[in-house]
């Protein structure tokens, strides 16, 4: 059934209890993401070691599907390489829009697939990866807000 | 439906007869009847309203108050007749005080630029309400910014209720237009409008009421309220969609000037000078959405037809079922329980977010809205970034009711 494909276990569990959920102190870079539709909102932070993402905490309100999907991106990308987490955002991007794009090798970040059936859905689980990539592209603390219109 | 649960749940007309009249009620939703439950945002067509203008298209189009040919004097009859009924409809003077415009946005756009830009200096007020429509705040905003006047928000209470004498307070003789809905979108709740506007009026304050959520609702009758300005839109009140109405005093648009310049609003025109044509034209400029006003027409046609008070009953029966149902559900709460409220019920449901469960309920063919409902400030005050609304129209039914509240649960054990 097509609502078990989008709201799979792992989706809800992450929802339940989101990953890396609260504030960074000190925090190398900090953006807010904005889904204008229907008021989702969350701050990215990240700090750097290196080239590396060394930490990253979300925080903010939104869905399930919207908080699922960043807790499951903070797992994902830590201690990965900025162009590292560069490129996997493109394959979720991929995976979240492209029918034909594969989860394979997404370990559990292929969940997210089942959100393509529903393309209204489609910007509450991607507002953390633009914010995401927002954040490694600014320098400073405070980079400008990121919204999904 | 069996006969014990008619029994409890009377329905007074033949409501069968009236669903068969709007035919997107019959069609399926990912394999479930369309149980249509958003008619705040937009309510359906019926079948005459869809007749009108195909028939329009078909047989009648041309430009109107132009051509001397024959399909040009059909439109434009068909135009005007339209207007001639929504003034009937809402019981104005004249014809000259129904403005056609694309919707309630623009109208209220139109009466903040045309009458309240030219007359506001700095320290001058406007005052609207804390439940206020996006479009209800911004143009006046908008207007602040250009003329150095305050916009001035009177406060509602827990039940979102407005109180007149919170509002009257804030009246003084900086106030140069009050401004409020008739009928809150996110809310529900029905404004002592007539009180307001007699004690606006009293002030020598102009009156604007945002009528959108209203005039499907309630028979609505401007020389009764008062008011200067009244503003709604056909889409909400089963018409077309880019289509809507504002009504305005006439000594009032006498004095505004045009708001926007093209065709149909002048005279003559030299490079020298323009003459600006009289009233309605005067604020319709350019080619209209003349087969949307037909169907305008059509829609008040309809809604004239109907056993009003049968419909209100009806509405209301619906929102206190909907009401009672909801409320059982452990964990849901109503957002919104004003004394007297309009035919919606704004909720949320402790671990569902409103978007998860408005995908949910359409999985079993139900359409709600969620979100903020472009009452972000309403949101702000009952700090929720967003709830669930079930908005129910004449054609709603209680099996509907039941479906919601089921499709809720569902949702709620999904989450839990």
């Amino acid at each position: 059934m097509e609502l078990n494909d989008l709201y799979r276990d792992v989706i809800l569990d992450h929802n339940r209890q989101p990953r890396n959920f609260g504030g960074l102190e000190p925090a190398d870079a900090s953006v807010e993401g904005f889904n204008p539709m229907c008021g989702d909102r969350l701050t990215v932070r990240v700090r750097f070691d290196g080239d590396k993402i060394g930490d990253i905490r979300f925080e903010g309100q939104g869905c399930a599907i919207s908080t699922a999907s960043a807790s499951l991106m903070t797992e994902a990308v830590k201690g990965r390489t900025r162009a590292e987490a560069l490129e996997l955002f493109e394959r979720i991007h991929r995976l979240l829009t492209d029918d034909a794009a594969s989860g394979e090798e997404l370990g559990k970040l292929a969940a997210l697939s089942g959100v393509r059936a529903y393309p209204a859905r489609v910007k509450c689980a991607s507002l953390c990866w633009h914010t995401l990539v927002s954040a490694l592209r600014s320098s400073g603390p405070q980079a400008p807000a990121v919204t999904t219109e | 439906m069996n006969n014990i649960a008619m029994a409890e749940r009377p329905v007074n007309f033949d409501l069968g007869a009236l669903r068969r009249q709007f035919p997107i009620l019959a069609r399926m939703v990912r394999g479930k009847p369309l149980a249509y439950l958003d008619n705040g945002a937009s309510a359906q067509r019926p079948n005459s309203v869809i007749a009108a203008v195909d028939d329009y298209e078909r047989n009648h189009h041309a430009n109107i108050h132009r051509g001397v040919h024959t399909l040009s004097q059909e439109a434009t009859a068909l135009y005007e007749s339209a207007r001639d009924r929504v003034r009937q409809f809402i019981n104005a003077r004249s014809r000259n005080e129904i403005i056609f415009v694309r919707g309630t946005t623009e109208a209220i756009n139109l009466v903040a630029q045309s009458y309240a830009r030219p007359i506001l200096k700095a320290g001058d007020e406007i005052l609207i309400t804390h439940l206020e429509h996006h479009a209800n705040i911004v143009p006046w905003q908008m207007v602040c910014e250009q003329t150095g006047a305050k916009l001035v928000v009177a406060p509602i209470d827990s039940r979102g209720e407005v109180h007149f004498e919170a509002v009257a307070a804030l009246m003084s003789g900086r106030t140069k237009l009050f401004a409020c809905a008739h009928v809150s979108n996110a809310l529900g709740t029905v404004l002592p409008v007539r009180r307001l506007i007699a004690a606006a009026k009293a002030r020598g304050i102009a009156t604007l009421i945002d009528g959108a959520q209203a005039v499907s609702h309630m028979a609505v009758d401007v020389q009764e309220l008062d008011c200067d300005f009244y503003a709604f839109s056909s889409h909400k009140m089963f018409g077309p969609t880019g289509v809507g109405v504002l009504y305005g005093r006439e000594q009032l648009l006498e004095r505004m000037p045009p708001w926007q310049g093209g065709g149909e609003m002048i005279l003559a025109v030299t490079f020298a000078k323009t003459t600006y044509n009289v009233l309605p034209n005067k604020f319709e400029a350019g080619t209209p959405n003349i087969s949307g006003v037909v169907g305008l027409g059509a829609a008040v046609d309809f809604i004239e037809g109907l056993d009003r008070g049968a419909a209100q009953a009806h509405e209301n029966a619906l929102l206190d079922y909907a009401t009672a149902a909801l409320s059982k559900i452990p964990g849901l709460r109503i957002v919104g329980s004003a004394a007297e409220k309009a035919s919606l019920v704004s909720f949320v449901v402790d671990g569902v977010h409103p978007h998860d469960l408005g995908t949910i309920l359409d999985e079993d063919g139900i359409a709600i809205r969620t979100g903020h409902h472009c009452a972000m400030p309403v949101m702000d005050f009952f700090k929720l970034p967003a709830t669930a609304r079930a908005s129910f129209a004449i054609y709603n039914t209680f099996d509907e009711i039941d479906r919601l509240a089921a499709g809720v649960e569902r949702a709620r054990r999904m989450f839990a």
